[in-house]
């Protein structure tokens, strides 16, 4: 290679080629992206965050939470169910061939048998799908996270170290305003043994008047200011509250199923 | 007979061509670079104590940690990258760099950038993109200082006087190309004109990638072809597989840097993985061209000097390479994603392997450029060995606290709490890395200042000579006073 503009050339072949592909490719694909229905239902998702949760994002960005926390919950695959709505005019014989059958943790095509044979039987059989995997073991959330969960985020802080728990369904399984505000008061009040920076920054400790300010915290005992004193959360704190408690992405949708009723599970 | 020869005095010329903007960038990045590790090692005491400068909302770990890291990659890495290109390429063409008064300014408008973009993480405006954390004012000077140095390059490099092309200008001119199309479509898309939804992220990786890896591969390895064959004393083995290596690593490279299980189509992590597997044809080349150019570890690896940096920097690279490929493959990328090990590959490519191979050309470079040696020499040997033993604290303890994070964040009746537990002692023996890289800064900041300093006396020596010279008959300054008088 003796001349310099083939070295130009090959360098644009190569750009180029992954610009169509990662940023041309997907802003054709996704940069239209519209609300889509949920799964079995007629409600649209997602609905833009309200204004103080907008506000949060900003907030959230502005203090690199994401530096910590992610928001993507990961997903191994889906489990099936069967589960038995009727036992039809021969229930004997459906509950001897249930007793005989496996019905949970199977995947599509065993739970299509198993169904077709209760069918047989004369009863009728539904499946249940629900995600598996760690995160979802964990509670983080009940699917894994998809493009759709982040239609009206800007920006879109995905974050890529778990130093800190998975936050993309926080709102779910932590939905109390005042624990989170707490919980960033001084995180080991709320979690022992907590590795987050207390963001003491973000509330006010003031003299309590004749009445404690509607807004101020509510501690656990053991931790709670000094007596006299309380602590009120600024305008920062609450928009970024309201943000965490905004984040949950738990609606099935086409691209990531599950059912409903498995929330109920135990 | 003892008149320097023609190609002395050109060489001569081109070094002392590069002089001063070569003072302007590397004196800067010096200074970043001290600033960074200084940040990096606050952010990593915060482990030891979450509540350390807690009250500081500058100082919290959320803008502490990317600005240790673009202080690093903005500060030192680019700068440095861009001043030992226009060095090499004016050495490689045999051409002195001519107006240099442009890339002096472009430096100075690069470290101004740095500062206003470091600025803006501290007091909140980060742009919240991974490695693109500049908001517009930071971002938009140090594309502007990079078009001029990149302009000024491509120059030189047009105006080279043997045309023939040695593989590093492959490398360089291609990285050359590539800062501003990355930079330019992931600032316009992300902050300028934000698109909607998860094409920010897929950007944002697009762009991380390419900067982190290709950019700092392309740039690493054209100076270490460079300096590899020059201080060994071998040449390299084959232009060809060099060659072949620049077009598998830039074809594959370029495509790396979605992680599976993504929340984006499934096509995008897909065409990641398998890149990212491909990049062990480059690897591999990577591996022979050093063993058949330079065999294995030899004494002049750990003298400290130039070579071992650049020796050292080439190892650090295909070792990043092929912690890259294992984070990519699909099983092993389940468990390491989400976890510490992220972070040690990119330490170890950022630190590892290119700051290395910059120290290592800047500790060649400088000194001949300015025609003054470093006023602590054997400070060098000090600062390699830091560095070495700085680094392999830093990295591996990351990287093994990251696969048992990784194992414990795999099993869902281990609480979540317990997966940061485990990796906490980890996290403080990486402190003591971070604490040796930041002595062995300020060993090069020394010497880079010290070095400035005894430019500047004799600059002001040389000038006061003047002034005090006795007129002679034939000086210029002379027949200057004698058309005055004459005027008069």
């Amino acid at each position: 290679m003796k001349n310099g503009f083939l070295v130009f050339l090959a360098s644009l072949i190569a750009l180029g080629g992954s610009w169509c592909g990662f940023v041309l490719l997907p802003v054709l694909q996704l940069g239209g992206q519209k609300q889509t229905t949920v799964l079995n239902a007629s409600e649209l998702y997602p609905v833009g965050r309200p204004g103080m949760a907008n506000q949060g994002l900003q907030v959230y960005r502005a203090n690199g939470c994401a530096a910590c926390h992610t928001e993507q919950v990961q997903q191994n695959g889906v489990d099936c169910d069967v589960v038995l709505t009727a036992a039809g005019k021969d229930p004997v014989a459906v509950s001897n061939l249930i007793s005989s059958l496996k019905l949970n943790g199977l995947n599509k095509d065993a739970a299509d048998a198993a169904v077709d044979k209760i069918k047989a039987a004369g009863g009728t059989a539904e499946i249940h799908i629900f995600a598996t995997g760690p995160d979802i073991a964990r509670g983080w959330g009940l699917r894994r996270s998809v493009a759709e969960d982040f239609l009206y985020d800007d920006p879109v802080q995905l974050g890529s170290v778990r130093i800190g728990p998975d936050l993309a369904g926080v709102g779910s399984h932590l939905p109390d305003a005042n624990w989170q505000l707490v919980h960033l008061y001084a995180p080991r009040s709320e979690v022992k043994d907590s590795a987050m920076p207390p963001f003491r920054y973000l509330f006010r400790v003031q003299k309590m008047g004749n009445e404690p300010s509607p807004d101020a915290l509510v501690f656990p005992k053991g931790s709670e200011p000094p007596a006299g004193y309380e602590v009120v959360p600024t305008a920062e704190a609450q928009q970024l509250a309201a943000y965490l408690l905004s984040l949950h992405a738990d609606v099935p949708l086409y691209d990531a199923p599950f059912s409903q009723s498995v929330a109920a599970k135990p | 007979m003892n008149e320097p020869s023609q190609t002395d005095l050109t060489g001569r010329e081109i070094n002392r061509s590069c002089s001063i903007p070569l003072l302007a960038l590397f004196g800067g990045a010096a200074l970043w670079l001290v600033v960074g590790s200084v940040l990096g090692l606050l952010a990593s005491i915060k482990f030891h104590a979450p509540g350390f400068l807690a009250d500081c909302p500058l100082l919290t770990y959320g803008r502490l940690q990317p600005a240790a890291d673009d202080a690093l990659l903005y500060g030192f890495c680019l700068p440095t990258g861009l001043g030992v290109v226009l060095w090499l390429l004016a050495r490689l063409g045999q051409t002195p760099l001519r107006g240099a008064v442009v890339p002096i300014v472009a430096a100075n408008l690069w470290h101004l950038g740095v500062l206003v973009g470091l600025i803006a993480i501290f007091i909140g405006d980060s742009t919240g993109f991974t490695w693109l954390e500049f908001p517009r004012g930071g971002s938009v000077a140090i594309f502007f200082a990079y078009l001029l140095l990149a302009l000024w390059a491509t120059m030189i490099f047009a105006g080279r006087r043997d045309r023939a092309l040695y593989p590093s200008h492959w490398f360089l001119v291609a990285s050359l190309l590539w800062f501003p199309w990355i930079y330019s479509t992931a600032n316009l898309l992300l902050v300028a004109w934000p698109v909607r939804g998860v094409v920010q992220a897929i950007i944002g990786w697009w762009f991380a990638n390419n900067l982190t890896l290709v950019w700092t591969g392309l740039m690493g390895l054209g100076v270490i072809f460079y300096f590899l064959p020059k201080l060994s004393g071998r040449p390299l083995e084959s232009h060809y597989l060099a060659l072949f290596a620049f077009w598998t690593f830039i074809l594959f490279g370029t495509w790396c840097g979605i992680p599976s299980g993504a929340p984006v189509p499934a096509w995008l992590p897909a065409i990641s993985t398998v890149a990212a597997a491909c990049l062990i044809v480059p690897l591999i080349i990577l591996v022979i061209l050093g063993w058949r150019t330079v065999g294995f570890i030899q004494p002049e690896c750990l003298a400290g000097g130039p070579y071992a940096f650049v020796r050292l920097g080439l190892g650090f690279f295909r070792l990043s390479l092929l912690l890259l490929i294992i984070l990519a493959c699909p099983h092993l990328g389940r468990v390491l994603n989400f976890t510490w090990f992220g972070p040690a590959e990119t330490q170890l490519r950022l630190y590892g392997f290119f700051a290395m191979t910059m120290f290592g050309a800047i500790y060649y470079v400088l000194p001949r450029a300015v025609g003054i040696e470093f006023p602590f020499p054997k400070l060098l040997r000090v600062h390699f060995w830091l560095s070495l033993i700085g680094i392999v604290l830093l990295v591996v303890p990351l990287a093994i606290g990251g696969v048992v994070q990784g194992l414990k964040l795999q099993n869902p009746d281990i609480a979540f709490g317990l997966s940061t537990q485990a990796v906490l002692p980890f996290l403080r023996v990486s402190t003591l890395g971070l604490t040796a890289i930041l002595l062995g800064n300020l060993l090069f900041f020394v010497n880079i200042m010290g070095l400035t300093l005894l430019w500047k006396f004799d600059l002001a020596k040389k000038f006061i000579a003047f002034v005090k010279s006795p007129l002679e008959p034939g000086s210029a300054s002379a027949s200057l006073r004698r058309d005055r008088e004459v005027r008069a």
